[in-house]
């Protein structure tokens, strides 16, 4: 959460020169940017909360009440499955821990984050087996309740930079969970029923779809910025994989011919960007943002007067039909979420993966990485610069026409006027909200999705927050993780910058 | 794209342009490439009178919007039924192919200077008013846009400035109630502050925490956006009795006076355009502030050896820059809109970009992106009205103009205007000798409009 940047002793985070981080050692300065944080934020949430909490109870509908009872067999599977990984996990980090016993750094990053999403499956899974199918939750208590572990959580970190220690990763992490769970009981039972209720399962099955497109355009960002090109087109990219995947699919009368276009119409606003950007070196910024405005009108101009003119012969693309895997969608809860997808959304995990791996487990991720931080020493152990930077800048613009091709073959069958509505620049928050990273890139999409859908949820049961906020959540996320407030976020060195050999 | 002929001196070239804009790709290239600043093209130096000025960047331009006007023609006729009818006899009739390819672009000038089929003298120049008027707000923003260029920053955030400027001065516009002149001249100062202060902050992040400016602006567009549909759904600022999201009319004495009477929407806002862009001139080009943001935006570590307060300079050209673009938002609302709604900014933040990049930077390059913008825009409605051409190739056209003006090698190679090979024939200079006469040049040409 926090860095050990400066400290002033007086209150705001003041002086922070960008970049500069205090060496570790006698003279540690501990910065109180996480403490204070975490105190106004625990503050807000007493006064919401335990004060402002309303009367009524709070109740989350858990599985559609058709669904259950038609997969015990595969709940109680998943329940010990997640019940032997949780465990096991668990004596693996505990092992590492205390075998070493200097702390978290020589625990693997990836043992904490499984352990803690194999519980949550154990959770879900036992919830499945116990057919809970509703949870309804009193206001008042539960609001006391986050109010109090958050007023300690706070307390202790504000206790630990008193003592020139930063404030471990899990505090915020736990933070931000049970500040949610105050939030969202708060929310809904300040509902307009007399018995406010939300359907979980709706609410995080939709998170999940919403945030397909976001995915892919965060992917097609993490792919061209690690690699030093910055892709602000990913708009753009959306939006014409969207037109040509409407466009295509009709006129071939295959579904999957327009995936393939949204692809090549990604690739192609990409080699735009990559030809005026890395060949005639033009600030790629100023690239991006003409290319939204040129595929924004280009499209917009081409619906106008070809599509409305014939919209059964253009612009009637078939539908790609949610697909189920067997077994895995039988599964309580996690199942109808994550295995009730399009093929879009298969493929959105496969690209998720393969990104990850591909960058930071092979020789190719080494590379793309070493030009976008630092191309000079990159060119000298005889890598090509710019052509790396081509094809991985062609690439990423495939993968976000894909999610482009979301937008017309899978949530609405038809394309309109600049339908992907600003979503390429939400990808470029998640982007940076997960710090360039496919995986983070990818749970900051999810984020996103889920403010998303909680807003339209929300603003059907009535609620004391107005909808324009929770709209405003990511953007504004975005800006404290850019200003630093949230994590330090540092793009790769040479992104931006164009590369002349010589 | 066509491959230039001569790769290698091209690469010199650039290569030079790049360094000098990079610091040597120490740092991302400024959104006013150093090659278009200046008046002087300085590989040109060698040649003709002519050829200086076929290869010149005002050339650049023209034929970049000729361009762009081609491409646009290509596709509005590519597009058009009637001239695939019309060219099955082509060979026969060619008048008729031809009238239909150019109908759009007849309504265009008709639409934005000059309508002949006019009943009257007003009705004729109707089209030229409604042209400045529509340019007024683009001036404003693309002034602010632009100012921030010349300072290394990207504003693309002219959008939720406008917002904020519209929303301080369309609040004040209607709940205070003041004398005639007084009262607009105290929307004018609330749409200044509003922007400034939108505009601030980002400069604030930028300077204290090193956040980059783009993402900031761009996230700030979508915050100031719900929070202006979010303002009119509350009493104080939503019409009385009305359910839709919009606010009160600001009072009479709030707008700016008509400048042709009440048949012609031309308003006073496009004085204060001219002015404004007159003080951004005097900025930029006669005071010590003006000489800290370009220092600024050539090279930060540069100015800041020089003494310049680099994040002072940072956060006051972006309030400069904010202030600029409230001052399109006061237009809107005291001007064409007189009244608050959701789309009060519409697009104009995001073609003041356009306007900004078109116009060089410059102040008056700007004014004049600024009125042929105004004039796509004020030209693109009668077309619409007219030949059905939808609008959105307004759109079309001016990001192919921006596009190739930002890449001067691009166009050169289209029409085979490349000095370069002039140079080769000079003689085999090296490229590091090269390099320094450029950079020489550059700077000179710089000095001489400091």
């Amino acid at each position: 959460m926090s860095t050990t940047t400066t400290q002033s002793g007086s209150g705001a985070p003041a002086g922070n020169s960008p970049g500069h981080t205090g060496k570790p050692g006698a003279s540690r300065l501990v910065s109180w940017k996480a403490g204070i944080g975490l105190s106004l934020l625990a503050i807000l949430g007493t006064i919401l909360f335990a004060f402002m909490a309303g009367p009524k109870s709070a109740g989350f509908g858990i599985a559609e009440a058709s669904n259950t009872g038609a997969s015990t067999l595969a709940a109680w599977i998943t329940l010990i499955l997640a019940l032997v990984i949780s465990a096991g996990l668990g004596y693996l980090w505990f092992v590492r821990r205390s075998g070493t016993g200097s702390g978290y750094a020589t625990v693997p990053r990836w043992i904490p984050a499984c352990t803690v999403a194999a519980v949550i499956a154990l959770c879900l899974a036992a919830l499945g087996v116990a057919k809970v199918s509703k949870i309804t939750l009193e206001s008042g208590p539960v609001g006391w309740i986050c109010a109090v572990v958050l007023l300690a959580l706070a307390g202790y970190s504000v206790f630990l930079t008193q003592a020139k220690k930063t404030t471990p990763r899990w505090v915020g992490g736990v933070f931000a969970t049970v500040f949610l769970v105050g939030f969202l009981v708060w929310i809904v039972a300040h509902g307009n029923d007399a018995e406010p209720a939300i359907s979980l399962a709706g609410l995080i099955a939709g998170s999940v779809t919403l945030a397909v497109p976001l995915v892919f355009g965060s992917l097609s960002g993490v792919l061209c910025e690690r690699v030093g090109v910055v892709n602000i087109a990913i708009e753009g990219q959306l939006l014409l994989g969207a037109f040509s995947a409407a466009v295509v699919a009709t006129v071939t009368h295959n579904v999957y011919a327009g995936l393939v276009a949204a692809a090549v119409a990604g690739a192609l606003v990409s080699l735009v960007l990559a030809v005026v950007s890395i060949k005639y070196l033009v600030n790629q910024i100023i690239v991006g943002v003409v290319l939204n405005v040129l595929i924004s009108g280009l499209t917009s101009f081409l619906f106008s007067t070809l599509l409305t003119a014939d919209p059964d012969g253009l612009n009637k693309p078939g539908h790609l039909p949610p697909v189920d895997v067997p077994f895995l969608s039988d599964i309580p809860i996690i199942g109808p979420i994550l295995f009730h997808q399009s093929l879009v959304g298969y493929l959105m995990y496969i690209a998720v993966i393969v990104v990850y791996l591909g960058l930071f487990h092979t020789k190719w991720g080494l590379r793309v990485r070493a030009v976008g931080e630092h191309p000079q020493a990159a060119d000298t152990v005889g890598i090509n610069v710019n052509r790396t930077r081509f094809w991985n800048v062609l690439m990423g613009g495939a993968i976000a026409g894909i999610g482009g091709s979301f937008f017309t073959l899978v949530s609405v069958d038809a394309f309109s006027k600049d339908m992907s509505g600003g979503r390429g620049y939400i990808a470029l928050a998640a982007l940076i909200f997960g710090r360039w990273n496919p995986i983070g890139a990818f749970l900051a999409a999810l984020l996103f999705g889920f403010a998303d859908n909680l807003q339209s949820v929300i603003t059907i049961i009535g609620s004391p927050v107005p909808s324009q906020f929770m709209a405003m959540l990511p953007y504004a996320l975005t800006v404290f993780a850019v200003a630093g407030l949230v994590g330090r976020s540092r793009p790769p060195a040479a992104s931006g910058i164009p590369y002349v050999k010589g | 794209m066509p491959d230039a002929k001569t790769p290698r001196d091209e690469d010199d070239d650039v290569a030079t342009d790049v360094a000098l804009d990079t610091a040597d790709g120490a740092m991302a290239p400024s959104p006013v490439p150093a090659s278009s600043q200046g008046g002087t093209i300085p590989h040109a130096a060698g040649g003709s009178l002519f050829r200086q000025i076929v290869t010149g960047n005002a050339m650049v331009s023209v034929l970049s919007v000729l361009l762009a006007i081609v491409l646009g023609g290509i596709l509005m006729a590519v597009t058009n039924p009637r001239v695939a009818e019309t060219a099955g006899y082509f060979f026969a009739r060619p008048g008729d192919m031809l009238s239909e390819v150019f109908k759009p672009y007849v309504a265009l000038v008709q639409g934005s200077l000059f309508n002949w089929a006019g009943a009257d003298t007003a009705a004729q120049l109707y089209p030229i008013t409604e042209t400045l008027t529509v340019s007024t707000p683009l001036i404003f923003a693309g002034l602010g846009v632009a100012l921030a260029f010349r300072a290394g920053l990207f504003n693309i955030g002219a959008q939720g400035q406008i917002i904020f400027g519209a929303l301080f001065g369309a609040y004040v516009g209607f709940t205070w109630h003041l004398p005639f002149l007084l009262h607009l001249v105290v929307v004018i100062i609330a749409g200044l502050v509003g922007g400034a202060l939108w505009g601030g902050l980002v400069g604030l992040l930028k300077a204290r925490t090193g956040a980059h400016e783009v993402i900031v602006t761009i996230m700030l567009n979508y915050i100031a956006n719900f929070l202006l549909l979010f303002l009119l759904t509350t009493p104080a600022f939503q019409r009385k009795g009305s359910t839709n999201p919009i606010s009160p009319f600001l009072d009479q004495t709030a707008l700016f006076p008509e400048l042709l009477g009440p048949q012609f929407r031309l308003h006073a806002g496009f004085l204060v355009a001219v002015l404004a862009t007159v003080f951004v001139w005097w900025l930029l080009n006669r005071s010590t502030l003006g000489f800290e943001f370009r220092a600024v935006g050539a090279n930060q570590s540069a100015a800041r050896t020089a003494g310049i307060n680099v994040p002072r300079a940072v956060v006051l050209v972006m309030a400069l820059a904010g202030a600029l673009a409230g001052l399109a938002g006061i237009a809107q609302v005291s001007g064409t809109e007189k009244y608050l709604s959701g789309g009060v900014a519409a697009s104009i933040g995001f073609d003041a970009i356009t306007v900004a990049l078109l116009g060089r930077s410059t102040p008056w390059g700007t004014f004049f992106a600024g009125l042929l913008f105004g004039a796509f825009r004020a030209g693109g409605v009668a077309m619409q009205a007219q030949t059905q051409t939808p609008i959105d190739i307004v759109l079309v056209i001016q990001s192919l103009i921006v596009l190739f003006i930002a890449a001067p090698p691009l166009v050169r190679a289209i029409f085979g205007l490349n000095p370069r090979k002039k140079k080769n024939a000079t003689g085999g200079h090296g490229s590091g000798t090269g390099s320094g006469a450029t950079a020489g040049g550059k700077i000179e040409s710089g000095a001489a409009t400091a």
